[in-house]
């Protein structure tokens, strides 16, 4: 894993150049303290000053969802019931190591923003996750809570949690059922948003990175961070590059920047193809997308976004049929193996694909492949299948002519090239607990 | 006032017995592997009879009848 970012304090990942872990010391040598007040302390004026300035900033989460963060925290101060603040740093995607990267060397500025929103939410208890096959995050997070432990009994009680690290076990409802004392699996929520809670409280879920970035609004005003970004929305976010190039990580970027841009930072190997963004349930697009803004407004008109700031990109090495098959077949072993078509449908879905990709097209392989997308949009508890679903959809569009050749028998010369994809071994017996 | 019957299909309860789908053809479709399909969301006034019986006979209770209240009536 590497980290690369640029020497300027409002960001993220300032002051980690050269993979230096930030100790509380050197934390607050590159941030500066942060003043809050005491939890069920903050007035109105302090708690409506921060969803100003989180507005200002134009923070969105970055955990996927790419919701207005002003919005959603703004909403949960009008709640009545007691809280709890849950930082999920779960980060089940494969091809995503950006909250991983900020928890190993940044932990204090997750903790920071975890505690600016007990206080805002008025929660005494806030629980980070982090999925228990992650050592060096669970190691970083663990440090810095016994680091800040001798500040005394001020401000909230903040305790490490280390779920099972499933694709799907860092959905909300999964985490929080999880911290409930049930199996990390996703609930049926007809009515989003759902109150989810622990015990008597309700759970208030926020992403790693953009807890770290509450941390740094908090500091610096949300005009300051606004103003790092490329059209002045956004800040900087974190983004997860892998795939065909020669120097895969994370790397800090101005929100605005061009796709091509932030792709050429990871150095691809030959011009790329194809661009999975979002992640393993995200959105293919083609190379016409390298000029597109890195923003949800720059990446919509391509049917994309940010999402939890996955790139992952295919060159003229790699077989786009063959690595969707690949990606479909993990995604199927993902299942949290509740609703039939998940279940049934994503391994089916696998099949098809692979077929595709080794040119055995018998029995209109792409109608039953069609059919097959059909019948799984839509109807899972979760987004996992339809994830999947929207993958495979745009992938087939920007990989077409590959498609028609691999259609028509003629295998791509590159369908036995070996993968360029970070596919954990899931094969085994895996825990829900 | 007039209510529109909806229905809702939970597909973590649901294990496919797909007794639905034999009594109310009409609203459900089933899938290769005998999941039900949603015919759609919202049930005709006729349909409102035999939608209550698929959604007392559904072994694992995945079904649910819900009638929101159309927005011209809640002017009352």
């Amino acid at each position: 894993m590497s980290a690369v970012t640029p020497a300027r304090s409002i960001r993220l990942l300032a002051g980690t150049q050269s993979g230096r872990r930030l100790d509380l010391a050197g934390h607050l040598a590159t941030h500066g303290p942060l003043d809050l007040p005491e939890p069920g302390r903050a007035d109105g004026s302090w708690v409506e000053d921060l969803l100003r300035q989180i507005d200002l900033a134009g923070l969105t989460g970055r955990g996927g969802g790419g919701f207005p963060t002003a919005i959603k925290l703004g909403g949960a101060t009008q709640v009545r019931a007691r809280q709890t603040v849950v930082v999920d740093l779960m980060e089940g995607e494969p091809a995503a190591q950006k909250d991983s990267v900020l928890a190993a060397y940044a932990p204090h500025l997750i903790v920071d923003g975890a505690e600016v929103l007990a206080v805002a939410l008025g929660a005494a208890e806030v629980k980070i996750a982090v999925a228990s096959d992650n050592p060096a995050a669970v190691r970083s997070i663990e440090e810095a809570l016994a680091e800040r432990a001798p500040r005394g009994r001020r401000g909230p009680q903040v305790t490490l949690v280390t779920p099972p690290g499933r694709y799907v076990a860092g959905e909300e409802s999964a985490l929080v059922a999880w911290l409930d004392g049930e199996e990390a699996r996703p609930s049926y929520r007809p009515h989003k948003p759902a109150t989810l809670t622990i015990g008597r409280r309700q759970a208030y879920v926020e992403n790693a990175e953009t807890t770290a970035a509450i941390a740094l609004i908090a500091r610096h005003g949300g005009t300051s961070v606004a103003a790092q970004a490329r059209g002045g929305r956004g800040g900087t976010a974190l983004v997860s590059i892998s795939g065909g190039v020669s120097q895969p990580g994370v790397q800090e970027v101005e929100v605005g920047t061009p796709l091509g841009e932030i792709v050429a930072l990871a150095a691809p190997v030959g011009a790329p193809t194809g661009i999975l963004l979002g992640g393993y349930g995200g959105t293919f697009v083609g190379p016409e997308a390298l000029t597109a803004p890195w923003s949800a407004d720059g990446l919509r008109p391509l049917g994309g976004a940010p999402g939890a700031g996955v790139i992952v990109v295919l060159g003229p090495e790699s077989c786009g049929v063959a690595e969707m098959a690949r990606i479909v077949g993990w995604m199927a072993r993902e299942s949290a193996g509740q609703c039939g078509p998940c279940v049934f449908g994503l391994p089916a879905l696998a099949e098809d694909l692979a077929l595709v990709a080794a040119g055995r097209n018998k029995g209109h392989i792409d109608v039953r492949l069609h059919g097959h997308l059909d019948a799984i949009a839509g109807r899972g508890a979760c987004a996992h299948p339809d994830g999947v679903v929207r993958m495979v959809r745009t992938g087939l569009s920007v990989f077409r002519k590959d498609v028609a050749a691999h259609l028509e028998g003629r295998r791509c010369a590159c369908a036995t090239a070996p993968s360029v994809l970070a596919l954990p071994d899931n094969s085994g017996v895996l825990t829900w607990r | 006032m007039a209510v529109t019957h909806e229905l809702q299909l939970n597909p973590v309860a649901c294990d496919g017995y797909g007794h639905c789908a034999e009594i109310a053809p009409e609203l459900f479709s089933l899938d290769e592997w005998g999941y039900p399909i949603l015919r759609s969301s919202s049930v005709p006034p006729a349909l409102v009879p035999i939608a209550q019986l698929a959604v007392k006979q559904c072994p694992r209770r995945a079904l649910r009848m819900v009638t929101p209240v159309d927005v011209p009536s809640r002017r009352r």
